[in-house]
């Protein structure tokens, strides 16, 4: 027995290494075929083209590698307020989709329903072509302004691009987000519902201190798929033109050639980012779980 | 005399065409103790459950504490009732996630809105009355069931209800456990309080019963006070349902 399982795990292990050899020596073959052979050298030279908006001071003369940290700052911008707001969206669509108010019920169900059937990649466009740059120019309230060149928020100007991303990635992703939620607190034990109401806690209350805690333990895996789902799909952004690393990278490919490296610098930021993603979402498990144990 | 409950003509319905409560009517005196037995699916359950608008109402009406429910009640009288009514459940129900403290602290803070020093030292006094004062900042999976039960008994009292509500509190217990909950019930019912408790507990009804009411298929078979209901039954279907008790 012990000999077979031996056996087996020598042949994945023979089998995993084959597959990676064969990816190395392609790897090479392209490389020896383009005549270019591995080479960063060109991140320091300047790149020549605009970015439409960067978090930090950025020119065209300014180099490759820093217009590659000015996209990655802006997918960093989008996916963490996406991470925040998606959150927030599908925490309470998730809520009220066990509402005891039929028409919150309907709602909540209406949009997972809508939003789940759409493909992302159509959502953003319309988000980008119908709803923000179909903007008239209205201040509201002098915090915030709309038009279709952006929405300027407490004096804070944000891209058309930037919120047509933004409000896609949260609305698809908070549909998913709610789905979870509803399934974590459906798990929880009618009776702990009813102890709650039989207190005179209010629903809302029952529910952030009550239900959603115990929750969470059933919440958060799942929770961590989405986050890194996000983070990924938040390369879509190209399709509204919005300068986040996977456009900055399309861009430095096609102006140097350098395909390959592009593609493992991109690579090795995302696979950086969702790292830290998952990270920090293991750190929260990890106290969540502890606390449920103390309990135990 | 006050009445603390009045129940006229309920109805409950979970599946069209049969009934959990078919017409049930009652008084419930202030400060009695009334005990309601019957087989299980007798509705005793759905009955008191509709008392602090746990279930809703198909029909009838409801006078609990002077605050009325009917089957098109709103929210915010059912709040009312919830705050002045106290309920124990067969499976205690205790928030697992929280210390036992919490547990009987939570809704005076957060509903009553009283200091946290001052419901944490009512809580102290009400574990001490349970006489589990030193269990107070372990969590309810470290307790054992009877512990269990007399939090929850604790939690219900901590908001100073009116009513005690009690949903067959001993049958999930251990034998040897049943004594010490029912003890602290029987305290309670010599301190005054009005008290609606649902019990398979014959000893407990005898002793502590101002009456008993028998139930059977959604409908009052008889009320009667304890000492002739366990002897002398009006009802043969009471008698035939006390006979199959030991």
């Amino acid at each position: 027995m012990r000999r077979r399982s031996l056996l087996l795990q020598v042949g994945v292990a023979a089998l995993l290494l084959a597959l990676l050899a064969l990816l190395v020596n392609n790897l090479a073959v392209n490389l020896l075929r383009t005549g270019l052979g591995l080479d960063f050298g060109w991140l320091g030279r300047p790149s020549g083209f605009a970015l439409a908006e960067s978090a930090l001071p950025y020119s065209p003369s300014d180099s490759y590698l820093w217009a590659l940290t000015i996209g990655w700052l802006n997918s960093l911008k989008v996916i963490a307020a996406g991470l925040v707001l998606a959150t927030l969206l599908g925490v309470a669509a998730g809520a009220a989709r066990s509402s005891s108010n039929r028409l919150l019920r309907s709602l909540a169900g209406g949009y997972v329903a809508v939003i789940r059937q759409v493909p992302l990649l159509l959502q953003l466009l319309f988000w980008y072509f119908v709803a923000f740059l179909g903007l008239p120019e209205t201040p509201i309230g002098g915090l915030i302004q709309l038009s279709n060149q952006g929405i300027s928020m407490l004096g804070m100007p944000l891209s058309v691009e930037f919120c047509a991303v933004l409000t896609g990635l949260t609305v698809f992703t908070g549909a998913s987000i709610a789905e979870i939620v509803r399934g974590g607190v459906n798990a929880v034990p009618r009776g702990q519902w009813e102890a709650f109401r039989s207190l005179g806690l209010s629903e809302g209350l029952g529910l952030r201190r009550i239900v959603l805690p115990q929750a969470l333990p059933a919440i958060l895996p799942a929770l961590t798929s989405q986050y890194l789902n996000l983070a990924k799909n938040s390369t879509l952004a190209i399709a509204v033109g919005y300068a986040d690393l996977y456009a900055v990278s399309d861009t430095t490919i096609t102006q140097t050639g350098r395909a390959i490296e592009g593609f493992l610098l991109l690579l090795i930021s995302f696979l950086l980012l969702n790292l830290l993603i998952s990270g920090g979402m293991a750190g929260i498990n990890a106290t969540v779980l502890g606390r449920m144990r103390r309990s135990r | 005399m006050t009445v603390a409950i009045r129940a006229t003509d309920l109805v409950k319905s979970y599946t069209p065409g049969s009934r959990a409560l078919d017409g049930v009517s009652l008084e419930v005196a202030s400060g009695e103790v009334l005990v309601v037995m019957g087989p299980s699916g007798s509705g005793k359950s759905t009955l008191i459950r509709t008392f602090n608008g746990l279930e809703k109402l198909d029909g009838g009406e409801l006078d609990v504490l002077g605050v009325r429910l009917d089957a098109a009640h709103e929210e915010r009288p059912v709040r009312e009732i919830r705050r002045r009514v106290g309920m124990v459940f067969q499976q205690f129900n205790l928030f697992p996630h929280l210390s036992i403290l919490d547990n009987i602290t939570l809704a005076p803070v957060k509903v009553q809105k009283r200091p946290k020093a001052q419901a944490e030292q009512r809580a102290i006094e009400l574990l001490d009355q349970m006489g589990i004062r030193e269990q107070a900042h372990k969590f309810p999976a470290q307790l054992s069931g009877g512990q269990q039960q007399r939090v929850a008994i604790a939690r219900a009292l901590a908001l100073d209800p009116e009513v005690m509500l009690f949903d067959e509190p001993t049958s999930a217990l251990d034998p040897e456990r049943v004594k010490e909950v029912l003890d602290a019930m029987r305290q309670l019912a010599r301190d005054g309080m009005t008290m609606v408790v649902v019990t398979h507990e014959l000893g407990f009804a005898r002793e502590v019963a101002d009456r008993v009411m028998f139930m059977d298929q959604g409908q009052v078979v008889e009320t009667s006070d304890p000492a002739s209901f366990f002897t002398n039954a009006r009802e043969e279907r009471s008698r035939r349902f006390l006979s199959q008790m030991v």
